[in-house]
């Protein structure tokens, strides 16, 4: 038997009558990296989005550590301690990088709600906000407005905000998404570091990244799933080979 | 830069009855804790409301009918008149702050709409004429605001009170998690912040914060008309928040400021002001986009860098 963090059984989805999702199983282990990948409008997103509730499923169940989750709000699943970033940077721009792991900290707090209290309550997070940014690589950025960051820095912001959350399961969506090749390199090093003591959930376009990353591997086509295991096994399912192989060859060289 | 703001406003707040005629003070100091709520809600969360008009008119119809028809004194007055947009915000922020944009604005201006046909419908309220000679009434029984000074400084404390709140909501925790809902909504909700009642709690705050200029309004003016929640009243606030600086702490009393002034300065040219305060808005926009205060701060945070 596994233990599985996350489990979805026949989750699909329809958008006025065109099938995006259909039928889908997934497993997600506790501890592990899993990957899920495809060509271009293969579904992936929107597996996505239904494991984090974004959208509802047409049909299909979600479990998440031990309780249904079908039904719950975004933020219900994010307060139990699955949580997930977006393609595009989801950052805070016009705030401090301090600011932005402020946010996500001061949850924990419950104060959320006080507004006839001085924001000076926070600085007790700032301990923790300037250990995280240390974790990613940003110590020396803190006071600078997110927006002016470099794309990668973008994207370690973006993760040590979701590690302010200390997430059981962080969902990643394209994480090296527009990247240079050096910060690709980057990035994987920061996703390996925080998976030590979590589960993580990642959309991939970049095989490369996968291949060294990831404990097991969805690959998706047609909103089905096509093949799953690890690298080595995926890598050489013919079936993979001819969805998503060949054009990934072209494209990534 | 903000210390030079709130020396300024202090200063210029006491001595204000010295300096120009007491009930145009007052006047300023109510459009401009008016302004400063709407500034809440559209410089601090986003949300562009375009009925305001019903919190602010809708409390000096209240706080003058239970003066006048109840014998309340002016500070019961105007916590009723609060108290009830505190409601009537949480009435329409639940039905509004689930749309954005253009929809929300509308909606909300839909329902400022329904509160000025009930302003000139009910029957306590003067119908055309409005409430007129709302006695100003004595203070805790003993500050006679007949008096123009006593009347104003307590519409200044009054105003203080309302500014120093808005001051505490926008640098409070509370505070926090509304700017990283204007600066990214998906995300702030993937963090788990329930972001419908951040907005139903800012919209009501500003709503509650809006009646209470607007019942100080009744008390000083001694009447509650359909002026008060005409629909133009819901675009003058916009106008005012953003001449000043939307999303500065001290832009909208600037905003308020100048458009009131000017609609003091310019009154006998009868409905030209209209046209003066358009054009000035106009060369605003396109000129200086983040408003007087806005652009201020721009220039010295350029300097010292």
């Amino acid at each position: 038997m596994t233990d599985a963090i996350l489990q979805a059984r026949g989750l699909s989805k329809t958008f006025a009558g065109f099938s995006a999702v259909s039928n889908i199983d997934l497993d997600v282990e506790r501890g592990s990296i899993h990957a899920l990948i495809g060509p271009n409008g293969a579904g992936k997103t929107t597996v996505f989005n239904l494991l984090t509730r974004f959208i509802t499923p047409s049909a299909g169940s979600i479990v998440y550590d031990g309780t249904d989750i079908t039904r719950a709000k975004p933020t219900d699943i994010a307060n139990r301690g699955m949580v997930r970033s977006f393609q595009i940077s989801a950052i805070f721009p016009h705030l401090s990088v301090l600011d932005n792991v402020r946010v996500a900290l001061q949850r924990h707090l419950g104060l959320s709600y006080h507004f006839w209290r001085s924001n000076k309550v926070l600085d007790s997070t700032n301990e923790r906000a300037m250990a995280l940014l240390k974790e990613v690589g940003l110590a020396e950025f803190a006071g600078t407005t997110a927006v002016e960051l470099a794309y990668g820095r973008k994207r370690a912001l973006e993760i040590a905000t979701t590690l302010a959350l200390d997430p059981k399961l962080m969902l990643l969506d394209e994480p090296t998404q527009g990247m240079s090749a050096e910060d690709v390199g980057k990035v994987t090093a920061l996703i390996r570091q925080v998976a030590a003591d979590r589960t993580i959930l990642m959309v991939e376009h970049n095989l490369k990244v996968v291949s060294t990353l990831a404990d097991k591997i969805t690959v998706l086509n047609r909103g089905e799933i096509l093949a799953e295991g690890p690298y080595a096994q995926v890598s050489k399912d013919p079936a993979v080979m001819e969805a998503y192989m060949g054009s990934a060859e072209v494209a990534h060289g | 830069m903000n210390k030079v703001f709130w020396v300024l406003l202090i200063v210029l707040g006491l001595a204000a009855p010295w300096l120009t005629y007491p009930v145009f003070a007052m006047k300023l100091l109510c459009f401009a804790l008016f302004a400063c709520a709407f500034n809440l809600l559209l410089g601090y969360v986003g949300l562009l409301s375009f009925g305001h008009a019903a919190f602010f008119g809708g409390a000096a119809y209240i706080t003058g009918h239970v003066i006048t028809a109840w014998g309340f004194g002016p500070l019961p007055g105007i916590l009723t008149g609060t108290l009830f947009a505190m409601m009537l915000g949480a009435i329409f922020g639940a039905l509004a702050i689930r749309r954005q944009g253009i929809y929300f604005a509308m909606i909300t201006l839909a329902l400022a709409q329904i509160i000025f046909f009930l302003a000139l419908k009910l029957p306590f309220t003067g119908g055309e004429n409005g409430l007129q000679g709302i006695p100003r009434g004595t203070l805790l029984g003993v500050f006679d605001l007949n008096e123009p000074i006593t009347m104003y400084y307590f519409v200044f404390a009054v105003f203080m009170v309302g500014f120093l709140i808005i001051y505490r909501t926008i640098h409070s925790p509370f505070g926090q998690i509304l700017t990283a809902i204007r600066e990214n909504e998906p995300r702030a909700r993937s963090l788990g912040y329930n972001v419908e009642r951040f907005k139903l709690i800012a919209f009501t705050l500003s709503a509650t914060l809006a009646g209470t200029a607007g019942a100080t309004k009744a008390v000083i003016f001694q009447f509650a008309s359909l002026t008060d929640v005409h629909w133009q009243m819901s675009g003058e606030v916009v106008l005012m928040t953003l001449l000043g600086g939307m999303g500065t702490l001290f832009g909208p009393i600037a905003g308020a400021a100048a458009v009131i002034t000017l609609q003091d300065e310019l009154a006998s040219f009868g409905s030209w002001v209209q046209v003066a305060i358009g054009g000035i808005f106009v060369v605003c926009v396109l000129l200086f986009r983040r408003g007087f205060v806005g652009e201020l701060a721009r220039l010295v945070k350029a300097k010292s860098s």
